[in-house]
């Protein structure tokens, strides 16, 4: 890839910046993976381009933001996509606030990330793999400033491990891969997770009842297994 | 100077073992082997203990030439595990803490393997993959506490391993996944198996139920013992490099550590080498003697929280099948 250079290797892939269409853009390549056989390398990562280009289009169609996709590239492996210029991850964005004592904008926020999932739910789209570092905090005035609430959108991103899928069971599973991300990762996150499910709630409405239920009885049977040896 | 003894029991391996300031002095372990296509089963396994415990004991004493007086701490097994077994081992740790008249503490399972891999390989902060017959855990430390950001939702690793040894009937000797990993080393033809990565998260039954269902007739289409344990590691492994490498990249952490007794896998190892060395990471990982369960990981994490003035109460000295890692706060650690 001409004139892309590269930014970042998560654990997916390697993400190149550069100019596409005159567009600003992510290259998103899912390299392959030397630890593992050819052929499943092969078959999951086609698997994962096509999961995220589709969880990305559906999205589109609901109305959720996302990156827009400029082109899928299979023989590359690479997804190109827009650039979300002024954004950081919700990750950093939490320790920002954290370090800062911003306790009560922090509980905005985890309703916000509820709110976004519940949307997420609410289109049967399950994400699969929401952590703080997959969620995009972008500011809608594109200047680099996160100060204020009502001025940012929440931006899910890394759907390469998401399927469409109605039942309430993935939706609980999604929801407790969230808390245990959250949870192991920043320190404020017990005291207001609590937010997010309020969040979602309201979003969700209805839905959310039978979710929840799920959701509790899959965080029971991770506290009940023995685990011997 | 702290002298430690350690008491293992919380599966089908008794182990115990002396340390003194992080140096192995004995290290000594039995284990009950079941025949081809059985588990071991809590009642007869902590029948094995009780039958071994005091002649593991003696043996360990004797090896590292020290006198009971001389010990400055017990250390027994507190749980994750079977109780049937964990309570027959923590009666003697018990018995022997009152005829001595030495202080007792229980320990973590999880928190002894932790430990003891990053003693043996001298990591300093790694992102840790826990895999054993009762476990599986990717965990990273912060704020005190070790923190399990990703865990097998149903049954662990090595349980899959071992239940895929008894579809086939290989032999538990001197373990199913070792038996397993020798097989594999001579299979070619992969066989696509369902793979499931929920995030951070992983999950076994799933393809443990497909290969219960498929096996035989995976056979008869022409697909050896050898190609079936190829494909199986290969599918779970990638599993679980898959989940480090998220874990590791989410924590911007740049050391894996490998323990629990699948960890002494050397295909497993391979394939964490190569994510490592793609990503500019180190791995660690040990050798069977300190993966396996075995009585001086008790010792060591029982000794460094001894040092750091932890004490338990007479009434405390429980065991409990269910005991999280991030129960517990690592008080010895000060960082």
């Amino acid at each position: 890839m001409k004139n892309f250079e590269l930014i970042k290797q998560g654990a997916e892939a390697k993400l190149y910046k550069g100019i596409y269409l005159g567009q600003s853009t992510i290259a998103k390549e899912r390299f392959i993976k030397n630890y593992r056989h050819p052929s499943l390398d092969t078959n999951l990562t086609k698997e994962r381009i096509k999961a995220e280009s589709r969880a990305l289009m559906r999205c589109k169609i609901a109305g959720i933001r996302t990156p827009a996709i400029y082109l899928v590239d299979f023989k590359r492996r690479t997804i190109f996509m827009e650039y979300l210029e002024y954004s950081k991850t919700a990750k950093d964005f939490i320790e920002d606030y954290t370090k800062l004592g911003l306790i009560k904008e922090l509980s905005q926020f985890f309703y916000e990330i509820g709110n976004l999932l519940g949307k997420l739910h609410e289109n049967n789209i399950i994400h699969g793999d929401l952590t703080s570092s997959n969620i995009l905090v972008v500011n809608k005035n594109n200047e680099h400033n996160y100060d204020s609430l009502s001025e940012l959108d929440l931006v899910a991103i890394d759907f390469g491990l998401a399927h469409i899928e109605s039942n309430t069971e993935d939706k609980g599973v999604d929801l407790y891969v969230l808390e245990r991300a959250l949870l192991s990762t920043h320190s404020v996150a017990e005291e207001i997770f609590p937010k997010i499910l309020e969040g979602y709630k309201k979003q969700y409405k209805n839905g959310s009842r039978e979710v929840f239920l799920k959701y509790e009885d899959v965080k029971a049977r991770g506290r009940k297994r023995t685990m011997v040896g | 100077m702290v002298i430690a003894l350690g008491f293992e029991g919380s599966a089908n391996k008794l182990g115990i073992g002396v340390i003194k300031d992080g140096k192995i002095l004995s290290n000594c372990r039995r284990t009950y082997i079941t025949p081809p296509g059985e588990g071991f089963l809590p009642k007869e396994t902590a029948q094995h203990h009780k039958e071994n415990v005091l002649i593991v004991l003696k043996e360990a004493l004797d090896q590292s030439q020290i006198k009971p007086e001389d010990i400055d701490v017990i250390c027994y097994t507190k749980g994750p595990g079977m109780g049937a077994p964990l309570a027959t081992v923590a009666v003697v740790a018990r018995t022997v803490a009152q005829i001595w008249n030495k202080p007792l503490l229980g320990v973590n399972h999880c928190i002894g393997h932790i430990e003891m891999g990053r003693l043996i390989t001298g990591a300093n902060n790694p992102t840790v993959l826990y895999v054993s017959g009762g476990n599986t855990q990717i965990i990273a430390y912060a704020r005190k506490r070790y923190r399990i950001f990703g865990e097998t939702i149903d049954i662990a690793v090595g349980n899959c391993l071992d239940r895929f040894a008894r579809v086939l009937k290989i032999s538990n000797d001197p373990s199913p996944g070792y038996n397993i990993e020798q097989l594999a080393k001579k299979g070619s033809k992969f066989v696509p198996l369902p793979y499931c990565v929920k995030g951070m998260d992983v999950s076994f039954s799933g393809i443990l139920s497909y290969m219960e269902e498929k096996t035989e007739s995976l056979l008869k289409e022409g697909h050896t013992p050898e190609d079936l344990c190829f494909s199986l590691q290969e599918t779970i492994f990638a599993m679980l490099v898959e989940t480090t490498e998220r874990a590791l990249a989410h924590c911007n952490s740049q050391e894996v550590l490998i323990v629990g007794g699948v960890g002494c896998n050397l295909r497993l190892q391979e394939m964490m080498g190569v994510m490592c060395k793609e990503r500019d990471a180190e791995l660690f990982a040990t050798d069977e003697r300190f993966c396996i369960d075995n009585g001086i990981m008790i010792a060591h994490a029982g000794a460094e929280m001894f040092t750091a003035g932890l004490r338990m109460k007479w009434e405390d000295s429980f065991i409990t099948q269910r005991y999280r890692t991030d129960d517990v706060e690592t008080v010895w650690r000060s960082d």
